[in-house]
């Protein structure tokens, strides 16, 4: 991408203290299209710490499954070409060995995707599938799989697991199969679980069991979760920190409760606001005009600027993902003029004032 | 039902009396029991709000009430008359005036028809007026859901979702109907834009009049949008009443449940920490549990529970509602 290869500063390791368990640094992604290479994403730059829940969000087509794709080396077929480094605990990802990447894919990074059905495979049973996967990255025995089986299918909360384990995909619900799919990743007990989607195809009241799950495993098991998602309350309930997408590039990062207050970014800043709430509010809903630009169409500078109210003329320059303070980043020269709103309606109403109300 | 509602108020555009819809399996071998007694009016120039998990007959009803598949039992009386007994000639012009809108765009569209062609469709199915009459209508509809002239010479392709639902909204409305069932009409857009196309369905409906029944499984979307509320469980209604009730006064265990499982894009300051988290999954329609349906995921479930079918009461007014308990003090926490 012509910006060389980013190094890793002493100041962005050092950030919480903990060292990063994962760094990505200048990921872009290109694919081979009918009309010609297209870069998908670009410039990506992120940390995660060990057993640190970070959410990604973003609208769709902003490259959220392919960056965490691309974290396994999982890409699809017309990949064209990956820049920068993904580091994980020393190893770069993005240029270690194809048997390197075997012995970490599973067993100390895992994923599970929206659709459970797509991952199980029809014809063997649960139980079997998630041995399989213990047995390939461990030395154990048949009888032991079957025990630690059992175990992770308790602990994902499947009632009464030995009438289960034996049960093809078919014959489970959605919910359960999506449990399966989550004891499936843990079994190696991986330091990084990637979840693209885990509970979009999910009803809300079972959305809230595995969410819970999600959480309460990271927390004991010291899991790092890196949680894909487009909607902004289920990383509100989950993560601690929010890494917002828009068209192929990281635009803010910042905990949880800073994004969601006093976002920096016109981007984030709109999309809490175009939410509509619990409370019943009749008025009109805020909204950002336009659309995303395609990847065929991206314009140079901003990628924001044809819908930002706060355009202006400098915009047009390539923004950097700048350095906020207190461990925020934001991809936007502007941010320190300007005062967002976050998802509290009316916008300067606090946190306080607003319970006290109640 | 109890006799206080069996009479269709006046201002009823839609009646709903113990609508029973049921399917065969694939199979042939079972009865699906999509809707199972369901009763409520839907009041002229309201939006009426339906909310419910996967499969627990939303979309069944919002179908029925635009009869575009029949009740197996029960009636639906669209401005007290019912449109079956109508000769055939009448039923379908009667028809136009309840369109319904379904969650994807591009199923509702046809690829190689341009969008001006598409929105002229119905009004040429309908043969209205003259042709220059008609295209005359089909612009204006374009224009009323927002998009510039030249979008009528473009394909669905080069449109984007929230544009592409435009068109079909303007589709529905080229036959100027009274009412328009949207069932999870948000759904597949991006969040940046849903805001703009609610907004579009609030403007609508103040200059045209419109009365809507809004179908989600989105509790936010509903609660910004919808006048009163009901909640489906299973084929049933568990809980009908105005939206601020509903969602802050709810009074069935499901919607407690149900509000409390949302997630809210709060800071952690302002999150209850006491969620109520369901256990079990939702039962199959075919075998439904006897006595409540909710009973083997009910967090206050008694042995009365399994006995008996919770009578549907008007607890409040205008707030209805099937639980043996509903009205026991603390029951709901708030
Ligand atoms: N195999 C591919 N070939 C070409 N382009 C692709 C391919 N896979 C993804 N893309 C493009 O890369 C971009 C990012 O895709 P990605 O699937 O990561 O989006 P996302 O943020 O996960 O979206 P969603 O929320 O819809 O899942 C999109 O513009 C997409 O069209
Ligand atoms: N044509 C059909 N034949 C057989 N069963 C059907 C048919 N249509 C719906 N069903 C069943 O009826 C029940 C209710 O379905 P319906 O589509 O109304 O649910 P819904 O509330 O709209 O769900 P969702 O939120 O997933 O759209 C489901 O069990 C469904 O499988
Ligand atoms: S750089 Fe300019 S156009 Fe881009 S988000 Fe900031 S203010 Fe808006
Ligand atoms: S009737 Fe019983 S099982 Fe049903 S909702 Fe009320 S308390 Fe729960
Ligand atoms: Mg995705
Ligand atoms: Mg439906």
């Amino acid at each position: 991408m012509g910006e060389g290869q980013p190094a890793l500063r002493k100041s962005e390791v050092a950030r919480e203290g903990a060292r990063p368990l994962l760094s990505v640094r200048g990921l872009g992604i290109r694919f081979k299209t009918t009309q010609g290479i297209w870069q998908a994403t670009r410039r990506i730059d992120f940390d995660i710490a060990p057993g640190e829940r970070v959410g990604i969000v973003g609208e769709s087509g902003c490259g959220k499954t392919i960056t965490g794709l691309s974290i396994l080396r999982l890409l699809p077929g017309n990949f064209a070409g990956l820049d920068g480094r993904i580091l994980f605990d020393g190893v770069d990802l993005a240029s270690c060995s194809a048997r390197q990447m075997r012995a970490i894919r599973g067993k100390r990074i895992a994923m599970i995707f929206q659709e459970p059905m797509s991952a199980l495979d029809p014809v063997f049973t649960v139980g079997h599938q998630i041995a399989e996967t213990l047995r390939v990255h461990s030395n154990v025995g048949e009888e032991e799989a079957r025990a630690r089986t059992l175990e992770m299918l308790r602990r994902v909360g499947i009632a009464s697991p030995e009438r289960r384990i034996d049960d093809y995909p078919h014959q489970l619900s959605g919910g359960m199969r999506q449990r399966v799919m989550i004891a499936a990743s843990l079994i190696c007990g991986p330091q990084l679980l990637i979840a693209d989607e885990p509970t979009t195809a999910l009803d809300v009241t079972v959305q809230a069991q595995i969410l819970e799950l999600l959480r309460d495993i990271s927390e004991t098991s010291k899991t790092a979760l890196m949680l894909i998602t487009h909607d902004l309350g289920v990383v509100a309930e989950t993560c601690t920190r929010m890494i917002t997408m828009y068209a192929g590039e990281v635009i803010e990062d910042a905990t949880v409760d800073e994004a969601l207050v006093r976002p920096l970014h016109p981007y984030t800043s709109g999309l809490l606001r175009s939410l509509p709430h619990l409370s019943p509010r009749h008025g009109r809903l805020p909204s950002i005009p336009g659309r995303v630009p395609s990847i065929a169409e991206m314009p140079a500078g901003c990628r924001f600027r044809a819908r930002c109210a706060h355009a202006t003329k400098g915009c047009e320059a390539e923004q950097k993902l700048q350095d906020a303070g207190g461990g925020r980043k934001v991809r936007c020269w502007r941010f320190a003029e300007l005062n967002l709103p976050g998802a509290l309606h009316p916008p300067d109403t606090s946190a306080s004032a607003r319970v006290a109300r109640q | 039902m109890t006799a206080a509602t069996a009479e269709p108020r006046r201002d009823a555009i839609i009646s709903v009396r113990d609508l029973q819809v049921r399917f065969q399996t694939s199979d042939r071998r079972a009865t699906v029991k999509a809707v199972d007694g369901v009763n409520f009016d839907v009041r002229r120039g309201e939006t009426f709000g339906i909310i419910g998990e996967s499969g627990s007959g939303k979309t069944t009803i919002g179908r029925a009430l635009v009869f575009l598949l029949n009740p197996s039992a029960g009636a639906i009386l669209h401005d007290g008359i019912d449109p079956l007994a109508l000769p055939r000639r009448e039923f379908q012009s009667h028809r136009r005036d309840y369109q319904i809108i379904f969650q994807d765009p591009n199923a509702a569209l046809n690829p190689r028809m341009t969008i001006l062609a598409s929105v002229l469709e119905p009004l040429e199915l309908a043969r209205v007026g003259s042709r220059t009459e008609r295209e005359r209508q089909a612009r204006e509809a374009l224009e009323r859901v927002g998009l510039p002239q030249e979008f009528g010479e473009r394909y669905p392709h080069q449109l984007s979702g929230g544009q592409k639902q435009r068109v079909v909204i303007a589709r529905a409305l080229t036959l100027k109907p009274k009412l328009i069932v949207c069932d999870e009409v948000v759904a597949a857009l991006d969040m940046s834009i849903r805001g703009d196309v609610l907004n579009l369905f609030a403007d609508l409906q103040r200059d045209l009049g419109l009365t809507y029944v809004f179908i989600t499984h989105d509790l936010a979307v509903v609660a910004h949008i919808s006048e009163r509320v009901a909640v489906m469980y299973l084929g049933q209604f568990v809980e009908l009443g105005p939206t601020e009730e509903v969602a802050e006064r709810p009074l069935h265990p499901y919607t407690i449940a149900l509000l409390s499982a949302e997630p809210r894009p709060l800071p952690s300051s302002m999150r209850q920490e006491s969620r109520i988290v369901l256990q079990g999954e939702v039962p199959s329609p075919i075998d439904p549990p006897s006595g409540c349906r909710f009973r083997t995921r009910c967090p206050h479930a008694q042995p009365l529970c399994t006995e008996r079918v919770p009578e549907w009461r008007e607890l409040k007014p205008d707030h209805w509602v099937a639980c043996h308990f509903a009205d026991r003090p603390n029951f709901s926490n708030n």
